[in-house]
């Protein structure tokens, strides 16, 4: 899967500047998988008539994809990452757009006694000392730095055990939830990705609700500058979209299996 | 500009040896050996007979073989996984995310391979010294045994090519093995991983590893080839 969209990556290299009613999200998969970009994007395309091709990879390919001009508009929820992408001189500005959360998920019977925790590090350092797996994305993702700020917090490192009790999956969330479920494990999502997973098997939601746990997504402006191929007329009609008050109220709309997943947070919401 | 940085990074990576690197690279060697070594020991006596003897529905078998030959390792990967998922048949054997699970399928993709090449390669050798081996009264084990000594180095040849897909397969092993760190990541998943984290210095130590290592086994294959060329003169 990842093969092919670095494929679609290298091709969409090709064809640049050639296509001018369309303009490139770099996105993460999670984004991709939760279903948000298929619902919201049509809106804009059918006004604009633009159409936005959606490019959706681990954050951290995705910034090098940036960085590279492979693509127009980043949207991504790694907050530190995102400034140091500014800082390198690569984005001209940060805005937040959106966020939703992380939820740990494992299996129904909750073997390492979870689910009556108080906040996210209780439940981190409950399963580091319980005889349970938990797989861990180990990515480098914005959920995988998501899960390490809560090692950080309780001063774990995580890498110590791996292969132990802790397992890094170094793929998609979907693989590490499949991972999970198969050595009935624990493990840290986006809960977007949970609710659209279709082979939960004996696994659930055990802890949500910690504010720590919230899942920041920003978007970026890439520096015009630089990508001297971009055709900033779209990006400028996109970013002004979905930072209107029309977007951000779609955002807040989208329903997947009967739960709002999205709350918008863009600070000029009043424009 | 960032690649060149990346290229110079990934040789420091290589030099520096470190333990998490070595443990790849084993993995990677152990599922690829292992799995070599059980498809030799079931391809030769399939391909000896499909060489020797002449029955019933023998070309279907072979067009059969043939055709599994490029059976897709992600096909084949998917299989695995729900026969080992905790669900399926063999899903009592815990065999999902381990080396074991990567040795099977590794396996099931090199087997037909091996037997259809080795089939090819001892023919060659039934329509070489068949009659010789019968004025010799030889009988038809003594026989089978003769020959696959004879094609010995054009076997292990075979042998060789086998190794080089297992290395470099991926597909198959990334769904039943998992890609996890320190258990079941390979040179292959490793590179999958490190590319999609934008870690290219990383990918690239990877990915030279292990063409270096298909280069040692291709030299090797090469000097075979010309050592049992001289011998066969």
């Amino acid at each position: 899967m990842k093969i092919l969209l670095i494929f679609m990556l290298m091709l969409s290299n090709v064809s640049y500047g050639s296509d001018l009613n369309a303009i490139k999200l770099l996105s993460t998969t999670s984004t991709r998988d939760s279903g948000l970009l298929e619902y919201l994007l049509p809106f804009f395309q059918s006004k604009y008539n633009i159409q936005v091709q959606v490019i959706a990879l681990g954050t951290g390919q995705a910034l090098q994809a940036a960085k590279s001009c492979n693509g127009d508009i980043l949207l991504t929820h790694a907050l530190e990452l995102e400034n140091k992408f500014i800082l390198d001189g690569y984005g001209i500005s940060r805005d937040d757009l959106m966020y939703n959360d992380f939820v740990i998920i494992g299996p129904d019977n909750d073997p390492a006694d979870i689910q009556s925790l108080k906040n996210a590090s209780d439940v981190f350092r409950k399963i580091s000392t319980s005889s349970n797996l938990f797989i861990s994305r180990g990515d480098g993702s914005g959920t995988n730095i998501s899960e390490n700020n809560i090692w950080a917090l309780i001063k774990i490192n995580p890498i110590d055990f791996s292969g132990q009790w802790y397992l890094e999956a170094g793929q998609g969330m979907g693989s590490t939830i499949n991972i999970a479920i198969g050595k009935n494990a624990y493990t840290y999502t986006d809960r977007a990705t949970w609710l659209n997973f279709k082979n939960k098997a004996n696994h659930s939601i055990l802890f949500e609700g910690d504010p720590i746990m919230f899942n920041q997504y920003g978007l970026v402006r890439l520096d015009p500058d630089r990508c001297v191929n971009a055709n900033n007329r779209n990006i400028d009609l996109f970013y002004g979209w979905i930072i209107s008050k029309e977007a951000q109220f779609l955002i807040g709309e989208y329903m997947l299996n009967g739960t709002k997943l999205f709350i918008p947070n863009y600070h000029k919401y009043d424009d | 500009m960032d690649f060149q940085i990346a290229l110079m990074t990934s040789i420091e990576n290589i030099l520096n040896l470190e333990s998490d690197y070595i443990q790849i690279i084993f993995t990677s060697l152990e599922v690829s050996f292992t799995a070599i070594l059980i498809s030799f020991i079931v391809s030769i006596p399939i391909s000896s007979i499909l060489a020797t003897k002449e029955f019933y529905g023998k070309s279907l078998l072979i067009v059969l073989v043939n055709t599994l030959m490029a059976l897709p390792p992600v096909v084949v990967g998917l299989l695995l996984y729900i026969v080992f998922s905790s669900q399926g048949i063999l899903g009592s054997y815990d065999l999902l995310y381990t080396v074991n699970a990567m040795i099977i399928a590794q396996t099931i993709l090199i087997t037909p391979i091996l037997i259809s090449l080795s089939q090819v390669t001892l023919t060659r050798y039934y329509h070489k010294y068949n009659d010789l081996l019968l004025s010799m009264h030889a009988s038809y084990t003594k026989r089978v045994f003769t020959l696959v000594w004879e094609a010995k180095y054009a076997l292990t040849i075979n042998l060789l090519v086998g190794f080089g897909r297992a290395l470099s397969e991926v597909g198959a092993i990334i769904i039943v093995g998992g890609n996890i760190a320190h258990l079941t990541r390979t040179m292959t998943t490793g590179i999958v991983l490190e590319t999609s984290r934008g870690d290219l210095a990383n990918a690239i130590s990877l990915g030279i590893t292990l063409i270096t290592i298909a280069l040692f086994v291709n030299i090797i294959l090469h000097s075979l080839k010309v050592y049992g060329e001289k011998n066969l003169v």
